[in-house]
């Protein structure tokens, strides 16, 4: 059976973000719900037009079914809900169902959320013991490994392979924080060189602290309607142009390589569906829990060849304005906000503005087409997506 | 207080795998079908499907695919080992696997390094498989 063709079918038509960085006010359903106002308020849309949710997963607050306990938070009664649990990807595979279920006439406009408050509503230590969950608990786990721990050992075997060093790994957390820097809803706020970067408390070798993400409370959200909708509302909508997944393990231990991974099938179903390729792309949002993520990404995404994203970064390519294809342009995980599956989302929330324009200093001059990436567990489940301010 | 070093869950699928690391062996297990061997211990085959399973005696000789020092512990239990080192380990017969490298020498780890199995008591007669660095490259 031939594949169903996504492109061209949804679009998104508003987007949210809550209030970022140390919010102790609000719960973690709370910051969902603000994200989820703001993106609705974006699109110029009612509560009740909404009639299919999905959500995805929360480390800090005691929910199982938590697509059900956000209906019954946010008062909606929904033919279509799921929370879906793919770690990282979650974000961009829920763009995926949506537009899916949207096309089969399941829902016509889906209300997408994530955000946990993952500052405040845990202590450091709890967050840490929390994220160790992510080792396989029989075989990785009693050895004392950390997620840091697993993206250090993809680390050292990219730095093996073809020479990436610790300092263009530092560029990825510099420059994504200039980025951040322009953005008004950043988490950090404050100015980061490679070399505080390359002096930071060390973590887990050759990673330091700076490497790795935030830890933030947040929430994010976007709707999702047909295309036909979508021309009367509001907002400039950004079209869903491709979409693809690719899933190769759980566990670091299981991972067919530690140099190749799945973003590369997910990014060709993306290109095939859409029409497209790494070239035409004017700005992308990859997943960057670690620095070392992007560099990759950028490798199997097409942006540069393969064992060349540390230079894409160090030689400034990767910047706003660096004559390449910008990415993470609101600062990603590493300084706009990573909480739970919402870190992924942000970067998502970020291609559309940067498709509808006026963006000021972090505007990327004349995008058209935006490349998304999410991945979960330790590059293990991928999902890419194409997004475009006009149809392809 | 110190806390201890997490003892292995036994489940149905690894019960051999951990009695074997009682006794001092490394068992994998290996499909009868295909011939091939994998980690982690299963209830079938991961390349043919199987249920046609046996468990084998691995040599414990292998090399280090990749490693870490962590230098922050997740866990409470693991704080008083910083810095210690994590790897993967590829087996002599091919499949590959998480273990600490143990010994005086373990923070000079470096990818390629030929490691021999060893085991770690976690209590009570509980052991986990671990690695030394057996000089060389594998
Ligand atoms: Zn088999």
């Amino acid at each position: 059976m031939s594949e169903t063709s996504l492109r061209n079918r949804v679009a998104i038509v508003g987007v949210g973000e809550s209030d970022i960085g140390k919010v102790p006010g609000m719960t973690g359903l709370g910051l969902n719900a603000q994200a989820a106002k703001r993106a609705l308020d974006d699109a110029g849309l009612k509560p009740s037009d909404i009639d299919g949710l999905l959500t995805a997963y929360s480390f800090t607050e005691p929910y199982f079914m938590l697509g059900s306990v956000l209906c019954e938070y946010l008062g909606l009664q929904p033919r279509f809900n799921a929370s879906l649990v793919v770690g990282g990807a979650t974000p961009a595979v829920m763009l995926k169902h949506a537009a899916e279920a949207i096309v089969a006439g399941q829902a016509e406009v889906v209300l997408v959320t994530a955000g946990e408050n993952r500052a405040t509503g845990q202590s450091r230590d709890q967050a840490v013991a929390a994220l160790t969950a992510v080792g396989h608990p029989y075989f990785e786990q009693p050895y004392g490994s950390s997620i840091p721990g697993f993206y250090a050992m993809i680390a050292r075997r990219h730095m093996l392979e073809y020479g990436t060093t610790r300092e263009q790994m530092a560029e990825v957390a510099a420059t994504t924080r200039r980025h951040a820097l322009l953005h008004p809803n950043a988490h950090m706020k404050a100015p980061l060189t490679r070399e505080q970067v390359l002096a930071a408390k060390p973590i887990a070798d050759p990673l330091g602290m700076l490497d790795c993400c935030l830890i933030s409370d947040a929430g994010g959200a976007f709707i999702v309607t047909s295309a036909e909708r979508a021309a009367d509302l509001r907002a400039k909508p950004a079209y869903l142009l491709g979409i693809g997944e690719f899933h190769t393990h759980e566990h670091i231990m299981c991972a067919p390589s530690l140099t190749e991974f799945g973003a590369t099938r997910s990014g060709a179903a993306a290109y095939r569906m859409a029409g497209l390729g790494p070239a035409d792309i004017d700005v992308a949002e990859l997943y960057d829990c670690f620095s070392i993520v992007p560099i990759i990404e950028a490798e199997e995404l097409g942006l540069c060849p393969r064992g060349e994203g540390g230079r894409y970064w160090l030689d400034g390519r990767a910047a706003i304005g660096g004559g390449a294809v910008p990415v993470n342009t609101h600062g990603g995980m590493l300084s706009h906000a990573h909480a739970g599956a919402a870190g992924g989302l942000f970067g998502i929330v970020e291609a559309v503005r940067q498709l509808r324009g006026g963006l000021g200093a972090r505007q990327v001059e004349g995008a058209e087409i935006a490349l998304v990436h999410n991945e979960g567990g330790i590059l293990s489940s991928h999902c890419t997506m194409l997004l475009g301010k006009d149809k392809a | 207080m110190t806390e201890t070093l997490p003892s292995p869950v036994v489940n149905a699928d690894s019960a051999p795998y951990w009695q074997g690391a009682r006794e001092g062996r490394l068992l994998i297990r290996r499909c009868d079908a295909c011939g091939q061997t994998h980690f982690m211990p299963r209830h079938l085959c991961p390349a043919c499907w199987s249920a046609d399973l046996r468990w084998v005696e691995a040599t414990g000789r292998g090399t280090v695919h990749s490693f870490t020092i962590i230098r922050r512990a997740p866990l409470a239990a693991f704080a008083p080992r910083v810095p210690y080192v994590v790897a993967l380990i590829d087996l002599e017969e091919g499949p590959r696997m998480m273990a600490n490298i143990l010994g005086d020498d373990a923070l000079d780890t470096a990818i390629g390094d030929a490691v021999a199995v060893c085991f770690e008591d976690r209590g009570e007669g509980a052991a986990v498989p671990q690695f030394r660095r057996a000089g060389g490259r594998g």
